[in-house]
């Protein structure tokens, strides 16, 4: 487990080959909710990353003290723990990121990536590996999030808000455009619908197909809500035990 | 804000898939036959009503604790041990409920639509009546939308689209337009309310 390919695998399948968001269809709600401005993609993309991380290492490490039976409950409490740090952190530091991020900011606790991830890798491989594999899954929910949020940010109000944490800049800055955005700047309209509800669902269905074609050129299968697999309740879930579809 | 208000902004404007984007999970799961669309629906509005009856007078006391930043850590296990509760009565005394809801029980517990409405009913400041109400309205929307999209779904199936579009992203697609609908919604509550 220890030997370095192995590790570099680990990490270098979330960007692409198990992409949570793209791949894997985990955290879904975030992703079409956030991804309407790069800023708070990013913004979400990190506070995710990190939970996702430590909650990893500390799963991981407790791997074998915790019993099977109550695995589900532990796993959530670690989660909420490091939710509630970042929650109070973004609070203290980031007061317009946390404006912005609502309550979609708590609700990294039922982030399907987190457990999934918690209980389909930590609970059953050693800490360094489960940290690899946590960072990779963040960095490719957050590139997968803010991939989606430049086209949805782009076409639907015409600006990029290359930020991070409040420091960087925007698009419309950089042309030095004022009020104007890039796209009225040249003679077109913003494409309001994009970055309402409707453009979310629209655009991740088209990053899927894209991700899908690459796939079936590389003879993969293509991605499926492969809930029963990816799902950390799959082991109690009546559904699945009768076999009928899944409902998470 | 009126109740009649709160009801309809939050089965139609604010509507939890289709707007606000909680369970998207179940959404893309269960809608694909009408049947397990509504059994879902069912349970997700009876867990979001009894978890924001359960977590206004937790969070009383939190505030009266000075200890908000367990809002989360609190609430998460409340709505776990809930379900969990609710699962073990309806099996022992109610088993016609248990047998039509008790499969979907367990996974709401990490559902974001009931946290979600838990934490928005706070961020709203709603009283006890208010809150209860919306998460009422929110459940109902929920099933709205579930049943509404589950026919389209059922149109889907069959057509003849690119291979790589099957699946997912062409019932992303068809959720769009789903919600393009409910954009039609857009200050309709305000116009007949004036809220």
């Amino acid at each position: 487990m220890a030997d370095k390919k192995s590790l570099g695998k680990e990490f270098s399948k979330g960007l692409i080959a198990e992409n949570p968001v793209l791949r894997l269809v985990l955290g879904t709600c975030p992703t079409l909710a956030i991804s309407t401005s790069v800023e708070n993609s990013i913004g979400m993309g990190i506070a995710a990353s990190f939970v996702l991380v430590c909650s990893n290492i500390v799963i991981s490490a407790l791997r074998k003290v915790i019993p099977s039976k109550v695995r589900i409950p532990a796993f959530v409490v670690i989660i909420a723990a490091f939710v509630s740090i970042v929650q109070m952190f973004v609070k203290a530091f980031a007061p317009a990121l946390d404006a912005s991020l609502g309550i979609y900011l708590p609700l990294i606790v039922v982030n399907c990536i987190i457990l999934g991830r918690a209980e389909a890798f930590a609970s059953k491989n050693p800490v360094l590996a489960s940290t690899i594999d946590g960072i990779g899954m963040g960095v490719g929910f957050t590139f997968a999030i803010s991939l989606m949020a430049s086209i949805r940010e782009f076409l639907g109000a015409g600006n990029l808000s290359l930020k991070v944490l409040g420091f960087g800049t925007n698009l419309t800055d950089i042309f030095n455009l004022g009020e104007t955005d890039v796209l009225t700047a040249i003679g077109l309209e913003p494409i309001l619908i994009f970055i309402l509800a409707p453009g979310g669902f629209f655009c991740y269905g088209l990053l899927m197909a894209c991700a899908n074609k690459l796939a079936e050129m590389k003879g993969k299968p293509k991605a499926e809500l492969k809930s029963c697999d990816s799902c950390p309740l799959a082991t109690s879930c009546a559904i699945k035990i009768e076999g009928k579809e899944c409902a998470k | 804000m009126t109740i009649a208000a709160i009801i309809f902004t939050a089965i139609l404007t604010n509507n939890f898939i289709l707007a606000k984007f909680l369970g998207i999970c179940p959404f893309l799961g269960v809608s694909k036959k009408t049947g397990t669309a509504v059994g879902m629906s069912i349970a997700v509005i009876f867990v979001m009503v009894l978890a924001t009856a359960v977590c206004f007078p937790v969070n009383i006391l939190l505030v009266k604790n000075n200890m908000t930043y367990l809002q989360t850590l609190v609430f998460i296990l409340v709505i776990a041990a809930l379900v969990q509760f609710l699962e073990i009565v309806l099996k022992k005394y109610i088993k016609p409920l248990y047998n039509a809801l008790g499969i979907y029980l367990p996974l709401i517990t990490t559902n974001c639509a009931v946290l979600g409405v838990v934490a928005l009913n706070i961020q709203e400041n709603y009283t006890f009546i208010e809150s209860i109400t919306n998460s009422f309205g929110a459940g109902v929307g929920f099933m709205l939308a579930m049943i509404m999209f589950s026919g389209v779904r059922e149109r889907l199936e069959g057509n003849d689209y690119p291979k790589f579009w099957e699946g997912l992203p062409i019932t992303l697609v068809a959720a769009a337009i789903t919600a393009c609908s409910f954009l039609g919604f857009t200050g309709v509550v305000e116009g007949i309310f004036g809220a």
